[in-house]
């Protein structure tokens, strides 16, 4: 056998060069996870204060924080996960108990993944026709429901996924008790699954908490302190957007400050679901 | 929360009370009826609820179809189709094309695409084959974090961080080497801001990676693996395996990855606004400043003071919606054939 000792060097040099750019590949990503992280703190940590949490937002010029925008924030995340979550939880029902091979599911799952990674500014559009526009005003309940728009589909996608994963062993031992099978869903098959629910509420909340497209003109911004849901109301990523476009230097810091609280948020929110995953897999 | 069922009489309970057996066992059996009607009941109403449930993930889709095109419907009326073909944007002459944002949206995605393709497949290659087994758990979970970050702070950080990094180190050097090669020199040429065209898509480029990995990874995994055992017993080297092996085998889920990922580079908003410098032009240089459907959208829609500007920026969205919604249809088809395919 005569080896051809040009085309074998060719080919390890191909192999050489292919593993050599796979492994840039991952150096090219991980390079801007850390050049993003370690300017977000940098930039976050001098900005961080007591009166960052104590304070609303200033004029320019003057010292200030950002309370009324993480009230806003935590109000409007509430409120969507509270009108969101059920009617995620239940859609998500219907496809994996009731329905599971129906031509209305299969519509459903489709335009449910349309809505999942659909663009978010669209979701602030429809709001803002549905309820901005008869209400002649911006307001906090607007923006409560924009964020819930976002909430539901995450809320069906997984409820479905882990419906899906409970073994139809335990629903069929339920029902031939003579469990109802509103009984099943509910004391079986939903508290099998709870900890992946729990999961698809958590990565739904991470998801709004760092959404502004949907927030800009629904609950449009706030620059004091407000608790009346039916006028417009801060948010941290609207003034990070805000201020972070404005040509103040204060006003830049404290959009790196809420950048980094809101990165954090989203971070710890994502780990805690991804400890539950865990969780639940053992 | 439970429900309760009557308890049926016990053995001790028919012989002791063998006189009283018809009378307690009918009362017994409408006792039983009457549990069964109301677990029915609420069978009925359980499974209305999570009808009615599914419904409005529906309405939602057709409340945001028929809003758009309602609120659209002035600036369809007034510009008709040459909205989409109109490169003029003057609000205060109420004019209002299109053609700018749509160029800024498709040539964004289209760079963002180019960028985070190889390097996601590269990537999934790298974690599913090469790296050592200890190092994919966090590598794997390093990426995906990149999708996790908001994509404010991809702006906040795009603006003040890297804009001006990538104008010094990147953009000036280039058009200074380049800037008068004829087809190069206009595509990367003319004056540096830092922000800009290309700018935002290499931003996006960073943002969809994660997608495009997690993707391919899930599809690599279901490679046979006496497929790449043959492969390898042949003598293949492992770029072999891979790119006559395992990428035909599952292309069509890196394919329909690809167009989930380009659905979101479609839609992203915020951080293209920050950093595409929001110029409603279309410059046949890549570095100089643009803008999106998206960002316009943001930008401008709370400061649009007639309703004729309102309705074109409505319209954007509109156009915005259809091209996500075909791209995402299609991804969605292709993936759904391969799970399709993995059921059998």
């Amino acid at each position: 056998m005569i080896l051809n000792q040009a085309l074998y060097i060719r080919r390890k040099l191909a192999n050489a060069i292919f593993i050599a750019l796979s492994l840039g590949a991952a150096l090219f990503g991980l390079v801007w996870l850390a050049f993003i992280l370690f300017a977000l703190f940098k930039e976050g940590i001098s900005a961080m204060s007591i009166s960052l949490f104590t304070e609303i937002t200033p004029p320019p010029g003057s010292a200030g924080g950002l309370l009324n925008a993480i009230f806003g924030s935590l109000v409007m995340s509430l409120g969507a996960v509270l009108i969101g979550t059920p009617i995620g939880l239940f859609a998500g029902t219907y496809l994996a108990e009731y329905a599971r091979y129906g031509k209305l599911s299969a519509v459903v799952r489709f335009v449910n993944d349309i809505l999942l990674s659909g663009p978010s500014i669209v979701t602030g559009l429809f709001i803002y026709e549905l309820v901005v526009v008869p209400m002649h005003g911006f307001s906090a309940i607007a923006g409560c429901l924009s964020l819930a728009v976002i909430v539901i589909p995450v809320v069906v996608r997984t409820t479905e996924n882990m419906l899906l994963l409970v073994p139809n062993g335990l629903r069929e031992a339920a029902s031939a008790l003579g469990a109802p099978q509103n009984f099943v869903i509910r004391s079986v098959t939903w508290k099998a699954a709870r900890a992946g629910i729990v999961t698809g509420v958590l990565l739904a909340i991470a998801r709004i908490s760092g959404e502004t497209a949907p927030l800009l003109f629904t609950a449009l911004g706030n620059n004091s302190m407000s608790t009346d849901i039916t006028k417009p109301m801060a948010s941290l990523p609207a003034v990070i957007f805000q201020f972070a476009l404005s040509p103040y230097q204060d006003w830049h810091t404290l959009a790196w400050g809420g950048a980094l609280l809101v990165t954090a948020t989203v971070l710890l929110l994502s780990i805690l679901a991804r400890i539950l995953e865990n969780q639940k897999r053992t | 929360m439970a429900l309760r069922f009557p308890p049926g009489p016990s053995l001790t309970d028919i012989s002791l009370q063998e006189n009283q057996q018809s009378q307690s066992s009918l009362a017994d059996l409408s006792a039983r009826i009457e549990t069964a009607r109301r677990a029915g009941a609420g069978d009925v109403r359980f499974r209305l609820t999570s009808l009615l449930a599914a419904i409005a993930v529906l309405a939602i889709f057709a409340g945001v179809i028929a809003s758009l095109v309602i609120g659209a419907m002035p600036a369809i009326k007034a510009f008709g189709f040459g909205f989409i073909v109109d490169e003029a944007w003057h609000p205060t002459r109420e004019h209002f094309g299109a053609l700018a944002p749509i160029y800024g949206t498709l040539v964004t995605s289209t760079l963002a695409m180019l960028i985070a393709l190889p390097v996601g497949i590269g990537v999934a290659i790298f974690l599913t084959e090469l790296c050592p087994r200890p190092l994919r758990r966090p590598i794997g979970i390093a990426i995906e974090l990149l999708a996790g970050i908001p994509s404010n702070i991809y702006g906040i950080w795009g603006l003040f961080v890297f804009a001006p990094w990538f104008q010094t180190h990147v953009q000036e050097p280039v058009v200074s080497v380049i800037g008068d090669v004829p087809v190069l020199g206009t595509l990367f040429g003319g004056s540096t801001f830092g922000i800009g065209i290309f700018t935002a898509g290499l931003i996006l480029s960073i943002m969809i990676l994660p997608f495009i990995s997690a993707v391919t990874r899930d599809v690599l995994e279901t490679v046979p693996s006496v497929l790449k055992e043959a492969s390898y017993g042949l003598g293949s080297t492992s770029w072999e395996v891979m790119w006559k092996v395992c990428l035909p085998f599952c292309s069509t889920g890196v394919v329909g990855g690809a167009m989930l990922a380009l659905g979101r580079a479609l839609g992203e908003t915020m951080a293209v606004t920050f950093v595409i410098g929001n110029s409603h032009r279309i410059d046949p240089s890549l570095f100089a400043p643009g803008t999106s459907i998206s960002a316009t959208i943001a930008n401008e829609f709370t400061e649009a003071t007639t309703p004729l500007y309102t309705a074109s920026l409505i319209e954007l969205g509109l156009l915005l919606f259809g091209i996500t919604f075909i791209v995402l249809s299609c991804a969605q088809l292709l993936l759904h054939r391969l799970e399709k395919a993995k059921g059998k």
